[in-house]
């Protein structure tokens, strides 16, 4: 018998901090198979956010770096220039990457930095407690939303991919989902071909996952699953929104 | 035929393993906790198992081990 399924070696064999359903642990195991598979773990660097996934430098066996709330962008950007023969990515939530941080992410994008960003969306800050997020739906129920998300007071969530495809330092802009079989492998594939745009020096690439939060949600695991479906797929369709190597813009 | 490992202390319960089964022989242990306090995911009927790995695909704790 061989295996089939196990654990990828740059993904540290310790138990992960993660609520029950979260998909962190699905994303965290996705990079590192991709490390694995490109045979980079020992030239690898991360950048870890604030926020649920603070802890990611525990997780990953490649040498990885805590950035403060928001500059992960910053910090990868002093490391790649520092290291260019280094992988660097920073691993981001929607709070990190969309709140504090959106200055540093939409400069690293527009310089077109050789670095790959992950970029978890999950609408709503995960660590803090539930509040919202810039990504929370119109009309979700987060603590600092308790009648829903009023468009007319609190505006219109960001959908970063569109955004950041639209400059031209972006080598690939790809947004996915890991609410199932089909989308997870999806997901790794874009997973490494940001990776891979990197190594090409094509220039910054950004993998946003439609995740879900179902401590925060107030819904458990499987209930997450289908709400994401149900809700977030519609205002963030999955999709390529820029890919400079396929040469034309696909949306 | 193929087997399946749980790490079953690592599991957090959160049955989405059991949801992607297509023999649908993936279930919760209702019957026991594992170290975390939870009901861990198990497999009862080891013979059926395919080795498609779908379960240890949506796993986010990566619990689960699959040989073929």
């Amino acid at each position: 018998m061989t295996k089939v399924f196990q654990k990828p070696h740059a993904l540290c064999d310790v138990p992960l901090h993660y609520c029950p359903g979260c998909s962190h642990g699905i994303v965290h195991r996705l990079v590192a198979e991709v490390i694995d598979e490109l045979g980079i773990e020992g030239s690898t660097i991360g950048v870890a956010p604030v926020g649920c996934a603070v802890f990611a430098y525990n997780y990953f066996e490649c040498d990885m770096q805590e950035a403060a709330h928001g500059r992960a962008p910053a910090v990868a950007t002093g490391i790649k220039r520092a290291l260019p023969d280094k992988v660097v990515f920073t691993y981001q939530g929607d709070g990190d990457l969309a709140a504090i941080g959106t200055a540093e992410t939409v400069h690293i994008a527009t310089r077109g930095e050789k670095v790959t960003t992950i970029f978890i969306n999950n609408a709503i800050y995960g660590m803090t407690g539930g509040q919202m997020a810039p990504t929370t739906l119109p009309g979700q129920i987060t603590q600092t939303t308790p009648y829903g998300r009023d468009v007319s007071t609190q505006g219109y969530p960001v959908r970063v991919c569109e955004m950041l495809s639209t400059l031209d330092g972006v080598a690939l802009a790809a947004r996915v989902a890991v609410n199932n079989i089909k989308n997870i492998k999806a997901a790794k594939a874009a997973v490494k071909k940001a990776f891979e745009y990197q190594i090409q020096g094509l220039g910054y690439s950004i993998v946003e996952v439609v995740s879900s939060c179902p401590t925060n949600w107030g819904l458990s695991p499987k209930e997450a699953v289908k709400w994401l479906e149900d809700n977030m797929l519609a205002y963030y369709p999955l999709g390529v929104y820029k890919d400079k190597g396929e040469g034309a813009d696909a949306k | 035929m193929a087997k399946v490992t749980f790490n079953e202390d690592r599991c957090k319960g959160c049955e989405l393993c059991t949801t992607v089964c297509p023999k649908g022989i993936v279930h919760m242990a209702k019957h026991r906790l594992n170290a975390k306090g939870f009901h861990p995911a198990e497999v009862t009927d080891q013979e059926q198992c395919i080795g498609c790995a779908f379960c240890a695909t949506i796993c986010p704790d990566v619990v689960i081990e699959v040989e073929k």
